[in-house]
């Protein structure tokens, strides 16, 4: 965990690129899930901000 | 022995070429010849690609409609997205899009990745059973919608007759296509017979690619038939498997032909994928502004999951 926020602040690569992925991931879940209309309602923010952050992130260094 | 004069079409190009063109192009680095080279190609995916999905992304925040083109277009900012967001009827679309998405997934790479390892053995008509499985991803969607079509109606079809010699359920006492929990499921059938050979060729490279030897390593420490499959074949199959997931994935999110032809998005809107919904919104109720927003959405989420995916398919590539 501590790793995990060290690379966060220092603007490495890998725990960016991890955090964008879980955000995609929540995102198209959130679309697609058939229990709340709340949840399909911000998907798109959320699978958006994922994507635009991967797309940022992966020029990040190692 | 003396050089012969040289006469070719090549030769004679170069001797009419004015001395002062021919000093300028020698004079071009290797990196401007390249860019020459590359240009036209930037220039056509430019034209054919970003440039539209810009402009679909600007449509997106306007109410124009393609079919009242002399109408002033408004800006609407955000409100197709909202509307599109808020709507239980897209939502429900979403949710028969991931149903089809996550079932016909399920069965092509289970069924696919099973035939694979079967024909990969050796056996007589192996190269026979090979050709016989791949026909059907060889027809036209049209063509297979249309003749599972006949095969899944209740009074002459062979579905159902089918149905009935296995289970005693009479035969014209359901209909596939037309029931409201049948049809999601028939639907995915006809998918999955037609896109399993695809997984299959794909699973079939990967197990090919694994040399003997490996096995016979595995052989020669004991290693059980059980444990060679699931510590040897799967991770070195894995790379193959999610390309095919990522191909397939990809392709029936936007799966539109087949289902129109079969059910139409009907009965009720059971079947109604979000790519047939983006047509209809498109061009029967000719909302273009809206029907932009919402291939946006579908767009940026396809995007999504595709990144993650080939980033995931890198780092087993790595192991």
């Amino acid at each position: 965990m501590r790793a995990f926020l060290t690379g966060l602040l220092s603007f490495r690569r890998g725990p960016w690129e991890n955090l964008a992925t879980v955000l995609i991931g929540l995102g198209v879940v959130m679309l697609m899930q058939p229990f709340a209309l709340w949840a399909f309602t911000w998907s798109f923010v959320v699978t958006l901000t994922g994507t635009v952050m991967f797309i940022i992130t992966s020029h990040f260094p190692e | 022995m003396p050089d012969l004069p040289a006469d070719t079409p090549v030769d004679r190009l170069a001797r009419a070429t004015p001395p002062t063109l021919a000093r300028k192009v020698r004079g071009l680095s290797d990196r401007t010849i390249a860019w020459i080279f590359v240009a036209p190609t930037i220039l056509l995916l430019l034209a054919i690609n970003i440039f539209p999905l810009i402009w679909t992304i600007r449509l997106s925040f306007t109410n124009f409609r393609a079919n009242r083109p002399n109408e002033p277009v408004e800006w609407v900012g955000l409100r197709n997205y909202q509307r599109i967001l808020t709507d239980p009827d897209i939502w429900q679309t979403m949710q028969a899009t991931a149903h089809f998405l996550f079932w016909t997934l399920f069965f092509q790479v289970l069924i696919g990745f099973t035939l694979a390892w079967l024909i990969n053995r050796k056996f007589r008509g192996n190269d026979l059973m090979t050709t016989l499985i791949v026909i059907p991803m060889m027809l036209s969607p049209a063509v297979v919608g249309n003749f599972w079509t006949f095969l899944y109606q209740p009074q002459i079809g062979l579905i159902n007759y089918a149905v009935e010699f296995v289970t005693g359920i009479p035969a014209s006492s359901f209909t596939m296509l037309g029931s409201v929990s049948l049809a999601p499921w028939a639907i995915v059938i006809v998918d999955t017979w037609m896109w399993t050979p695809f997984v299959m060729l794909i699973c079939l490279a990967g197990l090919r690619s694994i040399p003997d030897y490996i096995y016979e390593a595995a052989e020669v420490d004991r290693a059980s038939k059980w444990r060679q499959f699931w510590t040897m074949t799967i991770p070195m199959v894995l790379p193959f498997l999610m390309l095919a997931v990522l191909f397939r994935g990809i392709e029936n999110f936007k799966m539109f032909d087949l289902v129109v032809l079969l059910t139409g998005g009907g009965p009720g809107d059971t079947t109604l994928l979000s790519s047939i919904e983006l047509k209809r919104e498109a061009f029967e109720k000719w909302r273009t502004g809206y029907s932009s927003a919402y291939a946006i959405i579908l767009f940026v989420t396809v995007f999504g999951l595709a990144s993650i995916y080939v980033k995931a398919l890198n780092k087993v590539k790595e192991r």
